[in-house]
C-alpha cells in the first residue's frame, strides 16, 4: 500500500532532521571542566522517529484527501456538534446535564482536583472575554494578560492598603481594567492588525515591568502575600470550604459569561463586530462608528480579565509580576484559536483541554511545554480553523408557497 | 563627554544587533505578511550552535582564528536550516489558511524551540569563550569603546552591504522584490515563489545568527531564553522602521539602540525595555506606518 518512493522521500526527511538536530541534540559541551559529551544515540532516536512521524503525516493527508473528495460528491454532512448546537431538543438536556456536573463536581472529587477545575474554569472566562476581541472583532490582542494582572493587583492592592473585601472590589478590578482597556485602545485602534498585536504585546510588558521594578507601588518581584479569600457574609471557612466556595463563584461567573456573550454575539453590536472583522471599509459605509465600536469590544475583553485578574488574586493568596508573562497571553490566546473563533462552545472546549491536559500530564511535565507549542503548530497546520469552528448565524426562510421549495441560505 | 560617546557607541552596537534580527523579521514580513514569533528562537539557536562549536574547537585545541571562522559558519548553517525547516513545517502548509493561524503556529513553533534546546542542552546560564580578542591598535580609546563593539559595528555594516547588494542586482535579489510587490504576479511572470520564500528564511536567519554570535561573545554569556526578549526587540526595531522596509529596519533598529542606551545611562537603568515599548508606542500612535513604511491606501 506504501510506494518506495514515499519510503524515500521520509528516509531523506530523517536524514535532514538527524543532521538539523546534530549540534544541539548530540553534542553537549561542559565548558567549565572542558569536556564533550557525544550523545548519538540522541541522534538516532531524531532520525528514527522522524522517519515514522513522517510517514504517519503522509499516512494522514492521503486519508484527508480522500475524505475531501468523498465530500464533494455529496453535500458536506454538518459536523455532530453543531447539529447539536442547533436542535434545541438536544442542546438542553445538555446544557443541563454540564451544568449539573458542574455543581456536583466538588462532591464527586477531591479538593485538588476542586482546585485544577476552577484554574481551567477562570480560563474559560479569560478565553471567552478575549473572544470578544480576537474572535469576534478581529482585534488581536497579545498583551491581554495585562488586564488581568490590572485586575489581581487592583484586589491585592486595594485591600493591603484600604482594607478593601473581595466583593466590593470584585467590580472595581474589572471597571479598572475596562478603564485601561479605552485608554489603551482609544489612541491604538486607529493601527492596522499586526501593529495592533505588536502594541499590545509592548504594552503587556510595560505592565509586567512596572510592576516588577516599582518597588514602593507593589513590592516589586517578591509580590504581595497573604491576599484573604473571598468572605461569605463573615462565615469563617475551612480550607477545604474556602476552595469549593470559590469554585462556584467561578462557575456562576462562567454561566454569566456564557450568557452575556451568547446574548451580546447576536446583538446589533455583536453583529457590528462581526461586519467589522470582515470588511472595515463597507462596515463604515454601512454607518457603524469603527472607533466606538473597537472601542467597546477591546474594553468589554478587559473587563472579563479583570474580573478574573480579582478572582486570580482571591484563589491564590499571592501575586507577584511573574504569573503574567507574555507566554500566558499566549496561553490564552491559543485557547481561543484551538477552539475555535468566535465559536463559544469551541472556547471552553479548548480552554477545558489546554489547561487541564497539562495538569494530568504532570509526569511528564518536563516535557510539558514543548507538546503544548507542538500541539499548537500541528493544530494549526491540520485543523487551522480550531477544534469547533464557529456556525455563522444564517436564517432560514421557510413556510411560503413558493413552487421553488425551500431557499437557503 | 565621554560619558556620552561612550553611550553612543553602546547605543550604536546595540543597534546594530537589533539590525542583524531585524531585517529577519522585516523581510518575511515584505514578503508573506506573516509576523515570524519564531525567529528570536532561531537567533538563539545560532548563539547555541556557535557556542558549541567554539567551545568543542577550543577543547581540542583549534587557533582562535579558526574558531571564529567555524563557529560563524557553523552558527549561519544551522540556523538557516532551522528557518527553512520552520517554514516548511509550520507556515507553508497555512499560506492559505485564515490571517491568524499561523501567527499561532509561530508561537507554538517559538515555545517549542524554547523548550527543545532547554531539553536537550540546558536551563543554565552557560559561559560564551571570548572569541574576539582586545586589539592593540584600540588600546588608546578602550575605556570608551571596547573591541567587541568595533567588531560588531564593522561586521554589521559589512552584512548590510552585501545584503544591499544581494537584493539590489542579483536574480534571487529581484525575485524577492517581485514578490513583495505582488504574489500572484510574480508567479505569472516565472519566479518561483516557494523557493523565494525558502531564500528570504534562510538568509534572514543566517544574519541573526551572526547577530547571536556577536551578541554572545559581546555579552559573554548565554541561555535559552535569550531569544524571546531579543525577537520582541527586534520587531519592536522592525516597526519602528516601518515593517517590511529594510532600510527602514536598519534605522529603526539604530533609533530603539540609542535611545536604550541614552534612556538607562540618563534615566533609569530598571526600566530599560520599557522605553523600548513606550517609544514603539508612540511613534505608531503619532506616525503608524513606521518611520520609513509608505501608509497603505486601501482601494475599494
Amino acid at each position: 500500500m506504501f510506494p518506495v518512493k514515499e519510503l524515500k522521500r521520509s528516509a531523506l526527511i530523517s536524514l535532514w532532521f538527524a543532521f538539523l538536530t546534530f549540534p544541539i541534540m548530540v553534542i553537549k559541551v561542559d565548558p567549565i571542566e572542558r569536556i564533550v559529551h557525544w550523545r548519538w544515540d540522541n541522534m538516532f532516536f531524531i532520525a528514527f522517529g522522524s522517519f515514522v512521524l513522517s510517514i504517519l503525516a503522509k499516512v494522514f493527508m492521503i486519508q484527508k484527501e480522500r475524505r475531501a473528495s468523498r465530500k464533494k460528491r455529496k453535500i458536506a454532512a454538518e459536523p455532530l456538534i453543531q447539529r447539536i448546537a442547533r436542535e434545541p431538543r438536544f442542546l438542553y438536556p445538555l446544557v443541563v446535564a454540564c451544568f449539573a456536573f458542574g455543581v456536583s463536581f466538588p462532591f464527586l472529587f477531591s479538593t485538588y482536583q476542586t482546585n485544577i477545575m476552577t484554574t481551567a474554569l477562570m480560563y474559560v472566562v479569560l478565553g471567552l472575554g478575549l473572544n470578544i476581541v480576537v474572535g469576534v472583532a478581529g482585534l488581536l490582542d497579545l498583551g491581554y494578560v495585562a488586564f488581568y494582572a490590572v485586575g489581581a493587583y487592583s484586589y491585592a492592592l486595594l485591600n493591603l492598603n484600604f482594607d478593601m473585601g473581595f466583593w466590593a472590589v470584585l467590580p472595581i478590578g474589572g471597571l479598572l481594567a475596562a478603564f485601561l482597556g479605552v485608554i489603551l485602545g482609544f489612541p491604538v485602534l486607529r493601527l492596522r492588525g499586526d501593529y495592533l498585536a505588536i502594541v499590545t504585546l509592548g504594552f503587556g510588558e510595560i505592565i509586567r515591568l512596572v510592576l516588577e521594578n516599582w518597588n514602593a507601588f507593589s513590592q516589586g518581584p517578591s509580590g504581595i502575600a497573604n491576599i484573604p479569600r473571598p468572605g461569605f457574609f463573615g462565615m469563617e471557612m475551612t480550607f477545604a470550604g474556602g476552595i469549593t466556595y470559590i469554585y462556584y463563584i467561578v462557575l456562576v461567573l462562567v454561566v454569566i459569561t456564557i450568557f452575556v456573550v451568547n446574548r451580546l454575539q447576536n446583538s446589533r453590536l455583536g453583529r457590528a463586530w462581526l461586519a467589522l472583522r470582515e470588511d472595515e471599509i463597507a462596515c463604515q459605509a454601512m454607518g457603524i462608528d469603527k472607533t466606538k465600536t473597537k472601542l467597546i469590544a477591546f474594553s468589554l475583553g478587559a473587563f472579563w480579565a479583570g474580573f478574573v485578574g480579582v478572582l486570580f488574586a482571591a484563589k491564590t493568596t499571592f501575586v507577584n509580576p511573574a504569573s503574567f508573562t507574555f507566554l500566558e497571553s499566549a496561553i490564552i490566546l491559543s485557547i481561543v484559536v484551538l477552539g475555535g473563533m468566535g465559536s463559544i462552545i469551541g472556547v471552553i472546549v479548548g480552554a477545558l483541554i489546554l489547561i487541564l491536559l497539562p495538569e494530568y500530564l504532570r509526569a511528564l511535565s518536563e516535557y510539558r511545554m514543548l507538546a503544548f507549542g507542538a500541539i499548537l503548530v500541528i493544530m494549526m497546520v491540520f485543523k487551522p480553523e480550531g477544534i469547533i469552528s464557529n456556525v455563522r448565524r444564517s436564517y432560514k426562510f421557510k413556510g411560503t408557497n413558493t413552487p421553488e421549495g425551500e431557499i437557503h441560505e | 563627554m565621554d560619558y556620552f560617546i561612550e553611550l553612543l557607541f553602546g547605543g550604536l552596537t546595540r543597534g546594530s544587533i537589533y539590525a542583524l534580527i531585524a531585517l529577519g523579521y522585516t523581510m518575511v514580513y515584505g514578503i508573506i505578511g506573516l509576523i515570524n514569533f519564531a525567529h528570536g528562537e532561531i537567533y538563539m539557536i545560532g548563539a547555541f550552535t556557535s557556542f558549541i562549536v567554539a567551545t568543542v574547537l577550543s577543547i581540542y585545541g583549534f587557533p582562535l582564528l579558526a574558531i571564529v571562522v567555524i563557529a560563524a559558519v557553523a552558527a549561519a548553517v544551522w540556523s538557516s536550516a532551522y528557518g527553512f525547516t520552520v517554514e516548511k513545517l509550520a507556515y507553508r502548509p497555512l499560506r492559505k489558511a485564515p490571517r491568524l493561524a499561523p501567527l499561532i503556529s509561530a508561537i507554538g513553533m517559538s515555545i517549542f524551540l524554547q523548550n527543545y534546546v532547554l531539553l536537550a542542552q540546558t536551563s543554565d546560564f552557560l559561559p560564551f569563550p571570548e572569541l574576539i580578542p582586545e586589539f592593540a591598535f584600540m588600546e588608546p580609546v578602550a575605556h570608551i569603546v571596547g573591541s567587541s563593539d568595533m567588531v560588531i559595528l564593522v561586521t554589521t555594516a559589512v552584512v548590510m552591504v552585501a545584503l544591499t547588494c544581494l537584493i539590489k542586482f542579483t536574480k534571487i535579489g529581484k525575485a524577492m522584490r517581485a514578490t513583495a510587490q505582488d504574489k500572484t504576479m510574480a508567479v505569472l511572470v516565472g519566479v518561483n515563489v516557494d523557493r523565494v520564500i525558502s531564500a528570504t528564511f534562510i538568509i534572514g536567519s543566517a544574519l541573526a545568527a551572526i547577530g547571536g554570535l556577536l551578541i554572545a561573545s559581546h555579552i559573554g554569556q548565554i541561555n535559552f531564553y535569550i531569544g524571546f526578549l531579543a525577537g520582541i526587540k527586534a520587531f519592536t526595531a522592525a516597526v519602528l522602521g516601518g515593517i517590511g522596509s529594510i532600510p527602514g529596519a536598519v534605522l529603526g533598529s539604530l533609533v530603539l539602540g540609542l535611545t536604550e542606551s541614552f534612556a538607562t545611562g540618563y534615566i533609569s537603568s530598571d526600566y530599560e525595555d520599557v522605553f523600548a515599548f513606550s517609544l514603539l508606542v508612540l511613534i505608531l500612535i503619532f506616525k503608524p506606518s513606521g518611520l520609513l513604511g509608505k501608509a497603505e491606501t486601501k482601494k475599494v
